[in-house]
């Protein structure tokens, strides 16, 4: 049992390969002025060999070794995924295999784009609970594969990528560095964002998620401020779910964040689902631009339509 | 009851404050996508700023519909009657 949990030490992986707006302008009819206007991306990354574990794996050894923690004293694996293409076995085994983790408890969330955040949570438990204390959550889409390349409307929103934490049990008298989650979802809205079927490809409403996004999220993420007795003036940086930055700015406009630094990954990252959150943190982590100990809320949204958000500590 | 031309004041009014529309362009005949370059969010936008000021819903199934300025008077007109 612990008082609570805290990140440690965090790390991301993107593949090398970068599909610009003018590469896809040759492969659909789009431009780069269209989309830096509908949804402010300019490039992706787009794997090539690398599967979803390959990434997760990467991401999770580089914050393996920034914690100072050996694979011997990690309990616990989650990785929230929406793009595994297999069924068995999970993410989270096969990244334990490859970082030779020997005996970790090890699962795999599906929340689609929120799926960090309700993994972080569920890691947050089991620490609490007494079940873990040195955990790897790890967030990573491979989404080229659910990309239709035919279709403009989507294939110039993804990328692939991956993003993880170690986060540890709380020594005694210490603050917890994950606060309370708020966590829920839409399910009459359930069907506007879909990965559908036998072969396949992600699909959306954009109207209704846009909506969706713009009205009810910026309660939902001041009530998971709310729940850690922090306000959204008191944020050092705010990391929402990097969707749309049409979606990012008005969110972070109406929730208040005044003095936060506001993860906009997007631009250079495209949405990468559950990974565009750690990979958005790590990347802030790692330029310095949010002081070690500073809160900072997660909050993420999408399929489903499920959300959740926590505030933390920087590691 | 709101006239359509109290309600198209008050959609120029939105046009403008969400999608930087001027307010001399906007008209019943006027196509929000073609004639004003309101894109698709901005559309949403637009539509929830509609819904609070004059208290009626319009449900995404009914957005796609709404063509020009004309066609929102209509369905707001009709909404809030």
């Amino acid at each position: 049992m612990s008082a609570g949990s805290k990140i440690l030490a965090v790390g991301h992986y993107q593949p090398a390969r970068v599909l610009t707006n003018d590469d896809l302008a040759q492969m659909v009819d789009t431009n780069d002025e269209w989309i830096r206007d509908r949804v402010g991306i300019v490039t992706r990354r787009i794997a090539d060999s690398e599967t979803v574990a390959d990434m997760a794996a990467a991401a999770a050894g580089k914050a393996l070794a920034a914690s100072g923690r050996s694979a011997a004293e990690i309990d616990l694996i989650a990785v929230a995924t929406c793009t595994s293409v297999d069924r068995c076995p999970n993410v989270a085994t096969r990244v334990a295999a490859k970082l030779g983790i020997a005996a970790p408890a090890a699962y795999d969330i599906n929340t689609a784009c929120s799926g960090y955040e309700y993994a972080l949570a569920t890691v947050d438990h089991a620490i609490r609970a007494g079940a873990a204390t040195n955990a790897l959550v790890i967030g990573a889409e491979k989404l080229s594969d659910f990309t239709d390349w035919t279709d403009r409307s989507t294939c110039v929103l993804f990328g692939d990528g991956a993003g993880a934490a170690v986060v540890t049990a709380i020594a005694e008298g210490e603050e917890p560095g994950i606060g309370p989650v708020l966590w829920g979802s839409a399910p009459d809205k359930s069907d506007v964002i879909t990965i559908e079927g036998w072969r396949p490809y992600v699909q959306q409403s954009g109207q209704t998620v846009f909506r969706w996004a713009t009205v009810s999220l910026p309660a939902l993420a001041e009530r998971a401020c709310a729940a850690a007795g922090i306000r959204p003036t008191d944020l050092a940086a705010f990391v929402p779910h990097q969707a749309n930055l049409r979606i990012i700015e008005p969110l972070a406009r109406k929730l208040g964040v005044t003095n936060a630094v506001v993860a906009k990954d997007i631009v250079e990252s495209g949405n990468t689902s559950a990974a565009s959150v750690p990979l958005a943190l790590s990347k802030l982590v790692e330029r310095r631009e949010v002081p070690s100990g500073a809160p900072v809320l997660l909050f993420g949204f999408g399929g489903g339509l499920t959300y959740a958000g926590q505030v933390i500590r920087c590691p | 009851m709101t006239t359509r031309d109290e309600i198209t004041a008050g959609l120029s009014e939105i046009l403008e404050e969400v999608a930087g529309v001027n307010p001399g362009d906007v008209a019943e005949d006027k196509s929000f996508t073609d004639d004003l370059d309101v894109d698709s969010l901005s559309m949403v936008e637009v539509v929830v700023a509609a819904e609070e000021r004059f208290g009626v819903k319009i449900p995404d199934d009914e957005v796609q519909n709404l063509k020009t300025v004309g066609d929102a008077v209509s369905y707001i007109q009709k909404a809030s009657a």
